[in-house]
């Protein structure tokens, strides 16, 4: 075939371009889905140890990317040596597996964030987020002081969990989904991804976890504290032999 | 004279294309202006005035959204209109959708920056537009599919020309790229926030084969089929290379839709995945610079025209930095630079030789081309438009070295270990050092702006100028007439 009877003929054209562009995604990004040592098996004692956000995380996490915090921090820490004794472990898929979108980012003008949760108290946290420069004189950081006058939105926790529901984070609305969810996570955790208990569990969690310093009200610095503070934290990596997860790279 | 334009006018739509030009300029300034506001919140961050909506976090994604969409878009559709037209030699199809397709795209764009400044964004780069702006795109783009294949198929010509080419797999890829990568369950009918269908990894790679696509099909394709056209317009000489056009073109749109993986080297990214993105990317080193060479062999031969043509200086720098950046790409794409490159400045860098040296050169030279033909006149200020020149390309060599230093100099710091095996510096120390390259990344920044404020003003004086001539030929006509009667 002539180059010349595409170039005299549209249809014929824009067939031929759609299958050309649509080769490289398709074998790229579906087999994503389908190989099983993409995403890890993160089991300690049969219970999955990555758990979906907590009602109060889930709503930190909808502020951090209200602000934009991924334009300037990764959450993806690599398998170098450097990035070993500055942050911790490599991250894992399994870590991200529920996040909707993912935050891995591509700019660290700040430090990667993927396991800051538990590095520094909650104090230090809202002190640094009202006023970044306070802890670190030479951060270049914005002031968030707003996160801590806003009381926090939650009237519509439900509909968020019922969304990512919707597209496959195991948050339980039926007796059947909760029972998977003690099997899966264990009772403690199932209890807290019951949409039937979303607000109860959020009010509780702020109250008890006393993120902003504060518990007169619910605000934004709680939330999002409590978000910062759970980055991280649920691979336990000495429960694991090493080269474990290397088997799955 | 009157007559003959009169006709030009009825042959093509020049109105829409008048107006999409006027837009890519009005965006341009404001993003570009936003961009060297958020470079100076990072030199100096009190800019950042404690107010939610004025912070780097929110505003990024204004200048991004702006430069591209506002900018690049607008250039794109008052180029590619005018283009089809002209190859074509037919009307485009039904001005009714062509200006569905202006204030469908232009309401995007302006919904957009100020959803983001509100506080609501879809945190995806390049794709932070919440979802209801999404489905607007979404349909303001399949008009433009519509107008754009309708017209091509009404040509008078039997061959579609190679530009078209370019513009229509510009339209396809991101119609794809758009859909897949917004898939998204809203939390209600009535919320503007929703979360994405795909989670984590999946999801990283399906952001990342739109984001590298937005820079092949939206930032690079499309503004080659726009070369295609004004390069050999300007030089009044053929395309250089017919067949090397045709290799380069398949190459092109198949390679790039391999590559994003590049952006997520030593992530949880699975090995295989990262390593066909890097394959492809050095393969796509083949077909950049078949089209580089393309448009710069087209120009050999005028080259006598550089003396005298600031248009043709814009043309052939855009194409050097096009040269320059689709090398520094595949390099920056080996595992072992990006290990350095990537969560750097480096990366910043690299956008900005393309997108500054590149796509926005590439749109000067054509605009300063297009903007006379459209308004029947000459352009108000040929100095204004060598000092333009000049602004921008000091302007860029600035912007990007400085990102060198503080990208490759920041890479090198975090992985520095001292005589005692433990790191060198911690990481407020290398922010500390990203301060005077900042300092001059916005100073370059801003003489790129003052660069396009200037190009502004002189197309507005150009369109005053055009109106003005009209009227007199008007008011000659009128009196002759009368004394005739």
């Amino acid at each position: 075939m002539k180059h010349e009877s595409i170039e005299t003929n549209s249809g014929l054209l824009i067939v031929l371009t759609l299958i050309v562009i649509s080769i490289g995604g398709l074998v790229e990004i579906v087999p994503l889905y389908f190989i099983d040592d993409t995403v890890e098996t993160v089991k300690v004692d049969g219970v999955d140890t990555i758990r979906p956000y907590t009602p109060l995380e889930l709503r930190g996490r909808d502020i951090y990317q209200r602000e934009g915090c991924y334009t300037c921090h990764s959450q993806m820490i690599r398998p170098f040596r450097d990035e070993a004794l500055r942050y911790g472990h490599y991250s894992l898929a399994a870590e991200s597996q529920f996040d909707h979108p993912f935050q891995w980012g591509s700019k660290r003008t700040g430090p990667d964030l993927a396991r800051v949760g538990g590095k520094y108290s909650n104090d230090w946290h809202v002190r640094h987020l009202v006023a970044p420069r306070s802890m670190v004189p030479e951060s270049i950081m914005p002031n968030y002081p707003w996160l801590l006058d806003t009381p926090l939105r939650y009237k519509d926790i439900e509909n968020r969990m019922r969304a990512l529901k919707m597209v496959g984070v195991p948050y339980s609305e039926t007796e059947a989904e909760y029972n998977a969810n003690v099997e899966r996570f264990g009772k403690e955790v199932a209890d807290m991804l019951d949409i039937n208990y979303a607000t109860e569990n959020l009010v509780k969690q702020a109250q008890t976890g006393n993120y902003d310093l504060d518990n007169t009200d619910i605000t934004e610095m709680d939330a999002l504290v409590a978000y910062l503070q759970v980055l991280g934290t649920m691979v336990d990596f000495k429960q694991f032999d090493e080269g474990y997860f290397a088997t799955f790279r | 004279m009157a007559a003959a334009s009169a006709s030009a006018g009825e042959q093509y739509n020049y109105d829409i294309v008048r107006k999409f030009t006027v837009m890519a300029l009005v965006w341009g300034v404001l993003g570009m202006l936003a961009g060297v506001y958020i470079a100076s919140e990072l030199a100096w961050p009190i800019l950042n005035l404690d107010n939610p909506a004025l912070t780097f976090g929110r505003l990024r994604p204004v200048h991004t959204t702006l430069v591209i969409f506002g900018f690049g878009g607008s250039a794109l559709f008052a180029t590619s209109y005018y283009v089809v037209q002209r190859t074509c030699q037919t009307r485009l199809f039904s001005d009714g959708l062509a200006n569905f397709t202006f204030w469908g795209w232009q309401l995007s764009v302006g919904l957009a920056a100020i959803s983001y400044m509100a506080g609501y964004t879809q945190a995806r780069e390049y794709a932070e537009m919440v979802w209801p702006i999404d489905l607007l795109i979404a349909v303001t783009w399949v008009a433009y599919l519509v107008v754009y294949v309708v017209t091509l198929t009404r040509r008078s010509q039997p061959h579609i020309y190679v530009a078209n080419w370019f513009f229509i797999a510009f339209i396809l890829a991101t119609a794809l790229l758009h859909i897949f990568n917004n898939m998204a369950v809203p939390v209600s009918f009535f919320s503007l926030e929703s979360y994405s269908l795909h989670a984590g990894v999946q999801d990283a790679m399906t952001q990342w084969w739109y984001g590298h696509n937005a820079v092949g099909f939206f930032l690079t394709a499309a503004f080659l089929g726009m070369m295609y056209y004004f390069v050999p317009k300007q030089a009044g000489r053929p395309v250089y290379s017919y067949r090397l056009s045709i290799i380069h073109f398949w190459a092109l749109i198949f390679l790039y839709m391999w590559v994003g993986g590049h952006h997520l080297h030593w992530t949880a990214l699975p090995d295989w995945t990262s390593t066909l993105a890097a394959t492809f990317s050095i393969l796509l080193l083949l077909p950049s610079w078949g089209g580089m060479i393309n448009g710069i062999m087209t120009l050999s031969g005028a080259w006598d025209k550089l003396r005298t043509d600031p248009v043709i200086r814009f043309m052939v720098v855009s194409l050097s930095f096009y040269g320059m950046s689709t090398f520094e790409g595949p390099l920056m794409s080996l595992k072992s630079v990006n290990a350095l490159s990537h969560y750097t400045d480096w990366t910043i860098g690299h956008v900005h030789s393309g997108a500054l040296g590149w796509v926005a050169m590439v749109s000067f030279g054509s605009l300063y081309h297009l903007v006379p033909r459209l308004w029947e006149t000459t352009m108000y200020s040929v100095r204004a438009i060598y000092l333009h020149f000049w602004l921008a390309t000091i302007g860029i060599v600035l912007y990007i070295s400085a990102m060198w230093v503080s990208g490759i100099g920041q890479g090198l710091m975090l992985r520095a270990f001292d005589e005692y095996g433990n790191l060198a510096y911690n990481f407020i120390e290398t922010v500390s050092f990203l301060h005077k390259p900042y300092v001059i990344r916005a100073f370059g920044g801003a003489l790129f702006v003052t660069g396009i404020i200037i190009m502004g003003w002189n197309v507005v004086m150009t369109i005053r100028k055009g109106r003005r001539e009209a009227a007199e030929i008007e008011a000659r006509i009128a009196a002759k007439m009368a004394a005739a009667s």
